[in-house]
């Protein structure tokens, strides 16, 4: 009789526990906090935070949990960090990861699982092209595209002769492939270094014995600031002017002080964007965190506050990937970049500037917005993403 | 390769192969006295880099900031030898790697906690900040001038100490037969803590140096770290003449191997060095003791 009761009281108990969890909704995050790159994740999860705190720490309307994973920059633990988000914590959507090695790694074990992914950063080109999935998106950028812009640029601005310097790693590779497929001009060299060097005294030496009339660099985290730094102390920094795309950010540019004023790059959000919802956003940014927010952090509060409006849009509730994946492309997302519209293969068509980093009143750095480089911009793989068109 | 291109890579490796030498001769001291794999002594380098960037703030003299973050590194060497490791001086080499494996996690974990994840900026004195002109259009920054000629006075000192002071009998004694000093009256655990002490000094001060030029974050110890234990091995456990002579092999074939080899060849080069010395001397360049 009492087997009978306590069998009961258990049975009840885990009944109770199912209906709890109806009630929140668990939102997996993976990103780098430790390492070299780890300045970059911890913009993310801020930006993040930041956006569900706007939501008074709802997402839909439900109590929202969210289960933050370090990838550490490698590949392996990302992946494994995935795995374990939709096995254990048996989670429907799995959002941020900066690096794009890492993203290729973990995004196949959510999506096995029939899961959602959200990139809030990494946009490796084979996740645009031949990998796509209507159950992955990128709120943030394909990588090439940026590259791709500064191209246009330099073409539009007639630099005949450039140096190309690149980290050894899957963005590393898409940033100078974008590059490559729209700069008409002539390529001195192009120099792959190893993914977390710190010491750029060959490479800088071997640099000035070409002497190139511009300079690219792709070195996000510790690694441009190491770059800058050096190059700045090499006499280099005048005599060549430097291109990126993308960096240098704000997760950066304190590191680097003033060895990187006048760095132009191409990127789709700076602090210096001007929209009410942007200077709404970096106010509070600065006022929770005591630091100026980076692209990271305006995508991570993006993130939290499209996946409220997608969950709204489906009554409050995820359903299925299926579902979520209709609502994310019938919703009209306001952006602190403005609006955010999605390609037929999930990546983002928008808007791309020219930055200089500049000065501002307070004495900080930061990228000034020089002008608008590109208006609607799709990437260059969508034509390779064989997907069924989501339904509008 | 022009002539300006060879003596600006050349400078590069033997400033890159002195700074080797300051964190390898710390590691190959602990290791041929006290017979201790420190994998954490890493971590001393990056506490080094870290309370110097911390002191300069405060302070703003450039040397005496490096002095004391030399100094506090020394401490916290004494510190940790006293309250971590001394259980593990007899115990086999892999308890010695876990367990100071486990410390270089704290370590960049503790800097993470106290300093944020965000790379440290060291601000170099404008007398520092120049260059200095050597030939024809090359101008080599002052500091790593400044750096490669420390790490050669301090290799001179040390030098000096070992081969013609008592102390530094007591430390080639010790590194040739340890238990033999031990019956001879001689405090060994003194002896030990002090070289403990001063090997994580050594450290320091490599990690003070390198702050103005690389990014000074957690976890920066580790890459150094890989290489200064080739350097050892490559020069002789527990010899002081070895680790020099490595050093300097080292950083001039990983400087000119990253200009002259391909990127596969250049990355893999300091490598392939080692595999080739040691098929040819097993026991290092130089070993310390027969």
């Amino acid at each position: 009789m009492l087997k009978a009761i306590t069998t009961a009281l258990f049975g009840l108990a885990l009944v109770q526990g199912t209906a709890h969890a109806d009630d929140s909704i668990k939102i997996g995050f993976i990103a780098s906090l430790s390492g070299s790159q780890a300045v970059l994740g911890r913009d993310l999860l801020d930006g993040f935070n930041l956006g569900l705190k706007s939501l008074g720490g709802k997402l839909g309307g439900h109590a929202a949990e969210v289960i933050v994973m370090d990838d550490q920059g490698k590949p392996d633990v990302g992946a494994q960090a995935a795995q374990k988000l939709v096995e254990r914590d048996r989670v429907p959507i799995v959002t941020g990861i900066n690096l794009s090695n890492v993203l290729l790694a973990a995004v196949p074990k959510v999506l096995d699982a029939g899961k959602i992914y959200i990139s809030l950063n990494a946009g490796p080109s084979e996740l645009a092209g031949r990998d796509c999935s209507p159950h992955f998106f990128s709120i943030a950028h394909q990588n090439d595209t940026g590259p791709e812009t500064l191209g246009l640029y330099l073409n539009s601005i007639d630099v005949k002769n450039l140096y190309i310097m690149s980290a050894n790693f899957a963005a590393g590779k898409d940033m100078v492939a974008g590059l490559k497929r729209t700069y008409k001009g002539k390529v001195d060299a192009t120099v792959y270094t190893q993914f977390g060097q710190l010491d750029y005294s060959a490479e800088l030496a071997k640099l000035r014995s070409v002497n190139p009339k511009a300079l690219f660099t792709f070195y996000p985290g510790g690694m441009g600031v190491n770059f800058s730094k050096q190059m700045d102390q090499a006499g280099l920094k005048g005599k060549i002017p430097v291109y990126s795309s993308f960096l240098p950010d704000q997760d950066s540019l304190p590191a680097m002080g003033d060895a990187a004023l006048g760095m132009e790059s191409t990127g789709y959000w700076s602090v210096k964007l001007d929209n009410p919802l942007n200077k709404q956003f970096v106010a509070d940014f600065e006022k929770a965190y005591n630091r100026i927010p980076s692209t990271r952090a305006a995508v991570g509060y993006d993130g939290a506050r499209i996946i409220d409006a997608a969950l709204k849009e489906n009554g409050g509730k995820f359903g299925s990937a299926d579902a979520f994946a209709k609502a994310m492309h019938s919703i009209d997302f306001k952006s602190v970049r403005g609006s955010l519209k999605f390609n037929t293969n999930n990546f983002p068509i928008q808007n791309f500037y020219l930055f200089k980093v500049e000065k501002n009143d307070k004495g900080q750095l930061v990228n000034a917005v020089v002008k608008t480089v590109a208006t609607a911009y799709a990437d260059s793989y969508v034509g390779q993403c064989k997907m069924p068109k989501a339904k509008p | 390769m022009t002539l300006s291109l060879f003596i600006e890579q050349a400078l590069n490796g033997l400033q890159f192969g002195v700074m080797l030498f300051l964190i390898a001769a710390g590691f190959t001291l602990v290791f041929g006295i006290m017979n201790l794999v420190n994998l954490a002594h890493g971590s001393f380098y990056m506490i080094g880099a870290y309370l110097f960037a911390t002191i300069l703030q405060r302070v703003g003299a450039f040397w005496v900031s490096v002095a004391l973050a030399v100094v506090l590194t020394g401490f916290v060497g004494a510190l940790l030898e006293r309250v971590a490791l001394k259980p593990f001086y007899r115990r086999p080499y892999l308890d010695q790697v876990l367990a100071t494996l486990g410390l270089i996690l704290f370590f960049n974990e503790l800097t993470r906690i106290i300093w944020g994840a965000q790379p440290l900026s060291v601000p170099l004195p404008a007398a520092l900040a120049t260059s200095v002109p050597i030939i024809g259009s090359l101008s080599y920054p002052t500091i790593r001038l400044v750096i490669l000629a420390i790490g050669v006075l301090v290799a001179l000192l040390l030098y000096l100490i070992v081969a013609k002071t008592r102390m530094g009998m007591l430390v080639r004694a010790g590194a040739s037969n340890r238990t033999f000093i031990g019956a001879l009256g001689i405090n060994v655990n003194t002896v030990f803590s002090c070289a403990f002490s001063v090997g994580a000094a050594l450290a320091g001060l490599a990690g003070a140096l390198a702050a103005p030029i690389l990014a000074v974050e957690a976890g920066m110890g580790e890459s150094v770290l890989i290489f200064a234990l080739i350097v050892v091995v490559i020069g002789g456990i527990g010899s002081f003449r070895g680790a020099f002579a490595a050093a300097i092999l080292v950083g001039l074939i990983d400087t000119f191997g990253r200009l002259l080899l391909s990127p596969l060849l250049g990355d893999i080069s300091v490598y392939l060095l080692m595999a080739v010395i040691l098929s040819w001397r097993p026991q290092g360049l130089f070993p310390a003791n027969g």
